[in-house]
C-alpha cells in the first residue's frame, strides 16, 4: 500500500523511514499545509472527507503510475481526514530516487494527480462564520460555469 | 361517443406453449391479473373472453367473464360475444400472451381513437414493429365492427388481422417497438420472465459526501428504484433531495470503482455521487 489516509498528524519521520533504499541516493517530499485564506476569505479552519474505499484504490493507482513512469526507488502518499487547524498538514508526498531530477518530477506528479482525482473533499470555515465546500458551493450557485472538466480531469 | 370497456382474451389455446398461457407468471403474479389489472386503472369495466369450458377455472374465474356466445373460435368469436354482450359499447381488447404491454401504450391509444379513428374505422391500433401491419389484439373495436365481423366469419374468415388489413384500421406507431411482442414457446417465456426481472425494482444502497451528504441529510440510504442507470438514479435521487449540482459536475462510483453514467445497475449495487473534489 503506497497511499493511506490518517485522522491523526501525519508522522513525516516514520514516513520519511519507509522510503530509505541502499539504492536510493536522494528523497523529495511535498507537504501541503492548511493556510489562512483562499479565495479572498479568511480561513480559521477546515474538514477533510474521503470516500476513503475508493481514495485508497485510486491513491494507490497514481503511486503506481509514478512508479512505472519515473525510475524511482520507492513513493508513498498520506493523506490526512478530519478537522484540521491553520498550518497543520494536510497531505504528504514522498519519493526516493537514484537521482535528484525524477525524484521532483514523481513527487510533482502525485501530489498533482492526487488534487484532481481522488474522492476528497475540503469544507472551509471562514472568519466571517460562513463555511463552504471548496469547488462546490460556487459551481453550484453558477451552473453554467461548471468546473467539472478541469476538477475531474481524466485518469492517465 | 360510446364507452370504453376492457376485454382480455383468455379463451385460447395455449398450443405451442403447452401450458395455459394466461396463467403464466411474471413477476410473481399471473399475465391474466396483469392484463386485467392495467386495464381497470383506465377503464371502468374489463372483462375476461372465456370459452364455454373455462367458467370455472380459478385463473378466470376471479373477473368477470364473457362467455363465447357466437360459433366459431378464435379471437373473432371472443369480440363479437363482446359486442353481443354489450352491443353499445367499444372494446379495448387485449391478447394475454403480451408480457411487455403496459399501461404506457393505453393512453395514445384512446386519444388517437377519439382524434380520428372513432369515426372513420372499425378500429383503433397499433402498427407492428416487425412488419408494419394492424396488431388486433391490443386494439380498440367499435360497435360498427360488429355485423362486418359477422359477414367476415360467415365467408369463412377467422384472422383478425387479415380483417382490420382488409377493412381497414386506423394505425399508429408503437412507442416502443418490442411492447407487443408475444410469448408463444416455452423458450421466449424464459426469455420474458428474465427481461421483466432485469427491468423490475432493485434495491441499492447510496453512499453521500461532502455538500451532497448535507443536502440528502443523510450519508447513506437503500432504495428500491427502477432507475436503469446512474443517470436515472440521479435524476430522480436530484428531484427528491434537491440537489444543487448538475450532473456534468458530478462523477460516479458502483461498487467502489469509478464508472460511466450509463453502466446499468444491479441489485445491491453501492451507488456514490462524486461531487468535484479538493483533497491535497
Amino acid at each position: 500500500m503506497n497511499f493511506r489516509f490518517t485522522q491523526t498528524a501525519i508522522d513525516t519521520g516514520q514516513a520519511r523511514r519507509e522510503l530509505q533504499d541502499p539504492g536510493a541516493g536522494g528523497y523529495v517530499s511535498f507537504e501541503g499545509w492548511v493556510r489562512d485564506h483562499n479565495e479572498g476569505q479568511e480561513v480559521t479552519g477546515l474538514e477533510y472527507e474521503a470516500f476513503q474505499e475508493l481514495a485508497v484504490k485510486e491513491g494507490d493507482r497514481i503511486v503506481a503510475e509514478a512508479l512505472h513512469r519515473f525510475p524511482l526507488k520507492r513513493a508513498l502518499c498520506i493523506h490526512r481526514v478530519g478537522s484540521l487547524g491553520l498550518g497543520e498538514m494536510a497531505v504528504w508526498v514522498g519519493v526516493s530516487s537514484v537521482h535528484r531530477g525524477e525524484a521532483f518530477d514523481a513527487c510533482r506528479y502525485i501530489i498533482d494527480e492526487v488534487k484532481h482525482r481522488l474522492p476528497i473533499w475540503k469544507k472551509e470555515h471562514y472568519r466571517s462564520g460562513d463555511s463552504g465546500w471548496v469547488n462546490c458551493e460556487r459551481c453550484a450557485a453558477e451552473p453554467q460555469h461548471s468546473h467539472a472538466e478541469h476538477l475531474h480531469r481524466a485518469a492517465t | 361517443m360510446t364507452s370504453i370497456y376492457g376485454l382480455v382474451l383468455a379463451g385460447g389455446a395455449s398450443t405451442r406453449m403447452q401450458r395455459d398461457k394466461a396463467a403464466l407468471k411474471y413477476q410473481g403474479k399471473t399475465q391474466l391479473d396483469r392484463a386485467v389489472e392495467v386495464l381497470s386503472r383506465y377503464l371502468d369495466r374489463v372483462f375476461v373472453s372465456v370459452r364455454a369450458d373455462q367458467t370455472s377455472d380459478p385463473t378466470r374465474a376471479r373477473w368477470p367473464m364473457i362467455v363465447d356466445s357466437v360459433p366459431g373460435s378464435g379471437p373473432i368469436a371472443g369480440i363479437r360475444s363482446a359486442f353481443a354482450a354489450r352491443p353499445n359499447v367499444s372494446w379495448l381488447v387485449l391478447a394475454c400472451d403480451l408480457p411487455f404491454f403496459s399501461e404506457t401504450l393505453i393512453h395514445p391509444l384512446i386519444r388517437a381513437r377519439d382524434a380520428e379513428g372513432f369515426a372513420t374505422s372499425f378500429a383503433t391500433a397499433y402498427r407492428s414493429a416487425h412488419d408494419g401491419l394492424p396488431e388486433p389484439l391490443c386494439a380498440i373495436w367499435e360497435p360498427s365492427a360488429a355485423q362486418a365481423l359477422e359477414d367476415y366469419q360467415a365467408a369463412g374468415g377467422h384472422c383478425p388481422r387479415k380483417f382490420l388489413i382488409r377493412n381497414g384500421a386506423h394505425l399508429l406507431d408503437l412507442p416502443d417497438p418490442r411492447a407487443l411482442d408475444n410469448v408463444n414457446t416455452p423458450e421466449e417465456y424464459a426469455q420474458a420472465v428474465a427481461t421483466l426481472d432485469d427491468s423490475a425494482p432493485m434495491q441499492l444502497k447510496i453512499q453521500y459526501y461532502a455538500l451532497m451528504r448535507e443536502q440528502a441529510g443523510r450519508s447513506e440510504e437503500t432504495l428500491e428504484t427502477s432507475a436503469a442507470t446512474p443517470a436515472d438514479l440521479y435524476a430522480e435521487l436530484a428531484a427528491r433531495h434537491g440537489f444543487t449540482l448538475s450532473r456534468e459536475q458530478l462523477k460516479v462510483a458502483v461498487n467502489s470503482e469509478f464508472c460511466d453514467w450509463s453502466r446499468k445497475l444491479a441489485a445491491n449495487d453501492a451507488v456514490v455521487f462524486i461531487p468535484p473534489v479538493a483533497g491535497g
